[in-house]
């Protein structure tokens, strides 16, 4: 299943009451399949801008098109069950196990038990999870990166076309969450799901994303590929933020690693 | 202790009339209850005025509202009912809006995300994870209920109260005494019981707050 298109075309949003837009004016056209990864400081618009796309924040001005269709005119519950879509907190059902965690959306959609059933195993076996040890279990029985492993597969089991994550790597330390940067890579580039990924974390940008989407004040400053972002930023405030990290010697670092 | 040892048969139909009184109003609460506190828990001043009402009611004396209602619906079981559905409110909402708040944001904001509509997100989210201090409510309901019940004596409701009534008038202790126990051990009874349910309930609450 190929990846959806997402057209941002002068979208712009801010919260209930707020004076100032949270998000102002992005225009950003993402490929069918491609990664973006949205970059910035907390308060930069980059949560905003991704909670645009499935409507849990309305636009106020612009559009938004998926495939070519404005968003606007759909039923935004039915268009949400078409879009993967993970968070740092997780949020996991505590009520419910693995197994009915991971089933939400297929059974949200009609699918029948036997489909149900297997997707579910063959999503923990994507996600690295022995389906016969981790079906049954609460969240409450999971570690972190057992849980966000679950938050992944939950995201991903509906075949959706579209994949947004708000800093779904933000809570694990630093071995976990490579693990999961590498196996999320491979699992959005096999399935060709087009993905848009929150993070402050600049070498987590550079590592996964075809496209890093730079934001500032709610504007988007650069959208480049990291070869480019690194090499031509488009302003002071792009290389201070790549530069603070010291992004270039680490990303060499990293590619030396598989 | 004599009249229940010598008419147990009498006492028994008296107490399944009053659990029964108990159990029709619990019910019919319950359904009023749910919908209005799911309704005002997610918007705080309706919250806040809804649970003013509804405290207000609370602190009505009792007695005052039954013979209130003798003069709106007559005597008999029927403003005991009305009572007892009056007073429940406050307990129940007040659980469920408590409950129905304490669900972790970000479940709420992935059943969001994912597509659920908002009577989804109500029953398959929201109330799942309320239940216990729903549940808690319920008990606390419960067992206030019962003891308010026996003040249908006064108004011909039938039940444990018409025993301690007719107790009263006739100076007999052993018809006041064998209502007492009767209904006490009917609260206790009733309490220990929805404890019980309530810690089933949290046995999943519990594990997944230290999650």
């Amino acid at each position: 299943m190929s990846g959806a298109s997402i057209a941002f075309l002068h979208a712009s949003a801010r919260y209930e009451g707020a004076a100032q837009l949270a998000v102002d004016d992005a225009s950003l056209e993402v490929q069918p399949g491609e990664f973006i990864a949205l970059v910035g400081p907390s308060g930069s618009g980059k949560s905003t801008l991704l909670r645009t796309v499935n409507r849990l924040v309305p636009l106020e001005r612009g559009r938004i098109e998926i495939d070519g269709i404005d968003t606007a005119g759909l039923d935004p519950v039915v268009m949400r069950r078409g879009i993967g879509y993970a968070i740092q907190a997780v949020g996991l059902f505590a009520h419910m196990n693995v197994a009915s965690n991971i089933a939400v959306v297929p059974s949200l959609l009609g699918w029948d038990r036997a489909r149900i059933d297997a997707r579910v195993d063959e999503m923990l076996e994507l996600v690295r999870l022995d389906p016969a040890r981790y079906r049954a279990r609460l969240p409450s029985e999971l570690s972190g990166g057992e849980a966000q492993r679950v938050g992944v597969a939950r995201a991903l089991a509906a075949y959706p076309r579209a994949l947004l994550m708000d800093e779904p790597f933000g809570a694990l330390d630093a071995i976990v969450r490579h693990a999961l940067q590498r196996e999320l890579h491979e699992i959005v580039r096999t399935a060709g799901t087009t993905t848009l990924f929150v993070t402050h974390d600049v070498n987590e940008s550079l590592l996964l994303a075809d496209r890093i989407a730079i934001m500032r004040n709610g504007r988007i400053e650069q959208c480049a590929s990291p070869h480019d972002v690194l090499a031509h930023p488009a302003s002071d405030y792009v290389r201070e933020l790549f530069a603070a990290d010291d992004a270039v010697a680490q990303i060499r670092a990293q590619a030396g690693k598989p | 202790m004599s009249y229940l040892l010598a008419h147990p048969g009498a006492v028994a139909m008296l107490a399944l009339a009053h659990l029964a009184l108990v159990a029709a109003a619990l019910a019919t609460a319950l359904t009023i209850a749910l919908p209005f506190g799911v309704a005002i828990a997610r918007n705080e001043r309706a919250s806040s005025i809804g649970l003013g009402v509804l405290g207000a009611l609370y602190t009505i004396p009792s007695l005052a509202l039954l013979a209130l209602l003798v003069e709106v619906v007559g005597l008999g079981p029927a403003p005991v009912f009305v009572a007892l559905v009056i007073y429940a409110q406050f307990v129940l909402v007040r659980n469920v809006v408590a409950g129905v708040r304490a669900v972790d944001p970000a479940q709420r904001d992935a059943a969001l995300g994912m597509g659920m509509s908002a009577l989804q997100r109500i029953g398959r989210v929201e109330l799942p994870q309320a239940l216990p201090v729903i549940v808690g409510g319920v008990r606390i309901a419960a067992v206030a209920m019962i003891a308010l019940a026996t003040l249908g004596g006064y108004v011909g409701a039938g039940g444990l109260g018409s025993l301690i009534f007719i107790g009263f008038t006739l100076h007999h202790q052993g018809e006041i005494v064998a209502g007492s126990i009767v209904a006490c051990t009917l609260a206790v009874g009733v309490d220990i019981a929805l404890r019980m349910l309530e810690r089933l309930t949290r046995t999943n609450q519990k594990v997944q707050r230290e999650a």
